[in-house]
């Protein structure tokens, strides 16, 4: 099937001219909520992500700020809490069961619905077709089910929020026996139901949108768009998809066994509890089984995470950077690497679990297999920067931390995933501190510097760019400030999912720390709230893009109007004859060549 | 030569076309497979560690003995080899209507689509008669636990093995569990193959394919209808052979 015929499949003979008038047509008669609602078109989908993604975001990091609140400051009492959280937190102080429910979501939201949904949701269906030359996805109609079925996940998550047993509250890995017994605490009832049940939908919306962005990039690519000149975005997203799509099924096997034993008295997870002195009847099931099942899809979903993010701040750094990628097929294999590896690395996860020595060793050997493609990427970005003639966009300044916080979060996995090591490090403040850096916060960098950089392509306008330095200097000094920390306190053994740490003799000389991390989460908040004021006023107020190409980028998107309709390209999809990265002299003295420019004699493709 | 061969290799891949010369729907229905698949084999891999880690298991033998209408007979997986049969040969008419697809044969596709239906039907109507029967016997989520309904659970496993009653339950309580989960959820599978192959039927009647100059959706069921099938040799495998 042609691309052409992408959007109109029932069309099948016609010449591209006709199909943009024809398509022109289409567009005026649509109605708002075909148009914005129900939409069909990535872009409009992506946008729907986008801003589902920062309604999540503000939910999870003012949950974030609550339990700061009450981590730094134990003893005091705060009316806001009341004023948020209600009986929960009866005079200004935190309800220990809404402490757990508040990180439980708070972890769930930011990684499911935040840094998954949120993140290649959007960057995925807005990148793909306008990056490899496409009119739209290869099913639009799945890719608006993807969304809707997100939305759906999203509302009964939220709704589990505001039931009088609170939202399910055993950590966002949801072990049982905790997790599958109702009568084991307050948000083992029926919040943990509606969180299987939000994730069984989200599993679902992955599951479509993943297809997709597959599909779309084998099948649909521009004439002359070989995988070889794929822009790294493109690559980063079609091995994201891939992971999650092998992945998230195996999810969905565990909470199926899950709802079982909640609900149908089997034990698959379940053997010789006691429950309030009373012992339960049932035996034989492992909790063990569980943490395998979960930590299949767990672990490759932290790629899910980063691989999107390392793409974008590829093709930011060698935009802004006026250079070609450094070790553009080195990323490509180091992508691959890392999309095989992430399968294989799971039980680092369980290595308390009190399995076999052997079984950990081998882990730790894949695991640390891992730092390989890890290290390579980042010296790639490091020798795309090297000399090059960097422009400070705000965009390139997120890259640049993302590129800071993925090396420092990255380095504390080394300890991590050694086994003799973890057992010390296992469930402390230094595991929170590492993931935070590496998959939180620096996913975070990822996404912010391609909201920056492609907001002009979204919406036509730019977003403010003080409110965006201030943004970013902000929340790059206040994550390292916020989590830095930790790292100490983890090594000196604090343990993380602790409500207070005033009782514990060990952990009081923490104290003030504890008070400085949590202003710091306070500061940069309110940070992120500056970056949704700019992101929302700048779509009717920011100043107005008036060059097509206002990066001077290389990519296709670029190519297209300023606000592309649906069908993305008025004429013809433009023909690509070079790689992405041909940032270099075009002879009329501009320092890029961009991909659908036919090579000049003699010139060599790279 | 050689270099005729690199060339055609690039252009397959060199964008502007399908490198599998397959159409989208195609390759997101192998992609879902693969996704299902893993789906299964997540299920099928907890059952073998539980398993792994049992001293004692039911005997399959002795666990499907019974045939309808024959009372106590003794005929040792005779119902599911049956089962197993109509499943495998509603696989081959799906191939005779992709088949007749192929060939734009408009009432091939409709006659073996209807025997496909019926071969679906008949196959879930023997899993709810073995349901049926194993719900009688004491078995079904969260049977025999804590050793309830132990009298049945002699019949279950080979003589002298069941010495201990509370061992044997317990291995009972986890088989049914995993039996009822994961027969059910390839049965829900077939259950909606039968449900997407009645739309296919209801279209091929009214045309819609005619019309649309091929039966490419016919092959993307059949595709969904063979994994099915595969699936089942493996749930069979494990359940009832080892």
């Amino acid at each position: 099937m042609s691309n052409e015929a992408a959007i109109h499949t029932d069309v099948h003979t016609h010449d591209s001219h006709g199909h943009h008038d024809d398509h022109a047509h289409h567009e005026h008669k649509q109605h708002f909520i075909t148009k914005y609602i129900f939409s069909q078109d990535h872009k409009i989908i992506s946008r729907q992500f986008l801003i589902t993604g920062i309604f999540w975001a503000i939910v999870g990091g003012l949950m974030s700020v609550f339990f700061r609140l009450q981590l730094g400051f134990p003893e005091q009492t705060f009316k806001v809490l009341t004023m948020f959280l209600g009986d929960w937190a009866h005079g200004g102080k935190m309800d220990p069961e809404m402490y757990y429910g508040l990180i439980t979501i708070h972890g769930t939201v930011l990684v499911f619905f935040v840094l998954t949904g949120g993140l290649s949701g959007t960057f995925a269906n807005f990148l793909i077709p306008l990056q490899i030359g496409a009119r739209d996805m290869a099913s639009p109609f799945l890719n608006m089910l993807s969304y809707w079925f997100f939305a759906i996940a999203g509302v009964i998550m939220f709704s589990s929020l505001f039931i009088t047993t609170g939202p399910a509250s055993g950590g966002w890995t949801t072990y049982p026996p905790l997790s599958a017994l109702k009568e084991a605490s307050m948000g083992s009832g029926l919040g943990m139901d509606l969180w299987l049940v939000s994730m069984a939908l989200f599993v679902v919306s992955s599951l479509l949108g993943g297809l997709n962005y597959i599909v779309t990039i084998l099948n649909m690519r521009t004439k002359g768009m070989s995988m070889t000149r794929l822009p790294l975005t493109i690559w980063a997203l079609l091995f994201t998809a891939i992971l999650g799509v092998l992945s998230f099924p195996v999810l969905l096997s565990a909470a199926v066994l899950l709802l079982f034993d909640r609900h149908a008295g089997t034990s698959f997870y379940l053997s010789e509890i006691y429950v309030a002195g009373k012992a339960l009847p049932n035996v034989g099931g492992s909790p063990i089984l569980y943490q395998h099942l979960f930590w299949f899809l767990g672990h490759p979903e932290v790629y899910i995470i980063m691989l999107p993010a390392m793409g974008m701040a590829s093709e930011i750094l060698a935009t802004h950077s006026r250079k070609p990628i450094f070790g553009y097929f080195a990323m490509i294999l180091s992508l691959i690497g890392i999309t095989l590896l992430a399968f294989l690395v799971w039980a680092h996860h369980m290595f308390v679990t009190g399995m076999s020595p052997f079984l950990g060793g081998v882990f730790v050997l894949l695991t640390l297999l891992i730092a390989i493609p890890s290290a390579v990427k980042v010296f790639n970005w490091l020798t795309t920067i090297w000399k090059g003639n960097i422009r400070f966009t705000v965009g390139m300044c997120f890259a640049l931390g993302f590129v800071s916080l993925f090396i420092s979060g990255g380095l504390t996995g080394l300890f991590l995933g050694n086994s003799a090591l973890d057992i010390h490090l296992h469930d402390t403040y230094f595991v929170v501190a590492h993931f935070h850096i590496v998959m939180g916060i620096s996913a975070f960098f990822g996404m912010f510097a391609g909201i920056y950089h492609w907001f002009p392509k979204m919406y036509g306008r730019f977003m403010n760019n003080t409110m965006g330095y201030i943004h970013f200097f902000i929340t790059f000094v206040g994550s390292y400030v916020i989590f830095w920390p930790m790292h100490y306190e983890g090594v000196a053994g604090m343990p993380r999912r602790y409500y207070d740490f005033s009782n514990w003799e060990s952990f009081k000389q923490f104290g003030e720390l504890n008070q400085m991390i949590s202003i710091a989460a306070i500061i940069v908040f309110i940070a992120q709230l500056f970056f949704v004021f700019n992101y929302f006023v700048s779509i009717w107020k920011g100043k107005k893009v008036t060059d097509p190409n206002p990066w001077q980028s290389n990519t296709l998107e670029w190519t297209t109007p300023i606000k592309p309709g649906h069908g993305n390209w008025d004429g013809e999809i433009p023909e690509v004859h070079r790689w992405a990265y041909d940032y270099k002299d075009d002879g009329n003295g501009g320092d890029f060549i961009p991909q659908h420019i036919p090579l000049k004699e003699g010139e060599e493709s790279h | 030569m050689s270099s005729v061969a690199i060339d055609s290799k690039k252009k397959v891949w060199g964008g502007g076309q399908s490198p599998f010369n397959l159409s989208y729907g195609k390759v997101m229905m192998w992609y879902f497979l693969m996704s299902d698949a893993f789906t299964f084999g997540a299920f099928l891999i907890s059952y073998g560690t539980t398993r792994f880690f049992s001293a004692i298991w039911p005997n399959a033998n002795a666990v499907f003995k019974s045939f309808p209408f024959c009372g106590e007979a003794n005929m040792p997986l005779m119902f599911v080899s049956l089962m197993t049969f109509i499943l495998i040969l509603s696989s081959v008419t799906m191939v005779l209507a992709v088949h007749a697809g192929h060939c734009r044969d408009k009432n091939g596709v409709i006659k073996w689509m209807i025997w496909t239906i019926i071969g679906g039907i008949a196959f879930l109507s023997c899993q709810a008669w073995e349901w049926t029967h194993l719900f009688a016997e004491g078995g079904w989520w969260g049977g025999f636990r804590n050793g309830a309904g132990a009298h049945h659970l002699a019949g279950f496993f080979k003589a002298g093995e069941a010495i201990d009653p509370i061992g044997s339950a317990d291995a009972a309580h986890k088989f049914f569990n995993f039996f009822f989960t994961i027969t059910g959820f390839h049965g829900a599978h077939v259950a909606s193959g039968v449900v997407l192959n009645i739309i296919i039927l209801l279209n091929t009647i009214n045309g819609t394919y005619e019309r649309r100059g091929h039966y490419e959706m016919v092959e993307k069921v059949g595709l969904y209808w063979h994994f099915v099938d595969l699936v089942w040799v493996f749930v069979f495998t494990c359940f009832y052979l080892l």
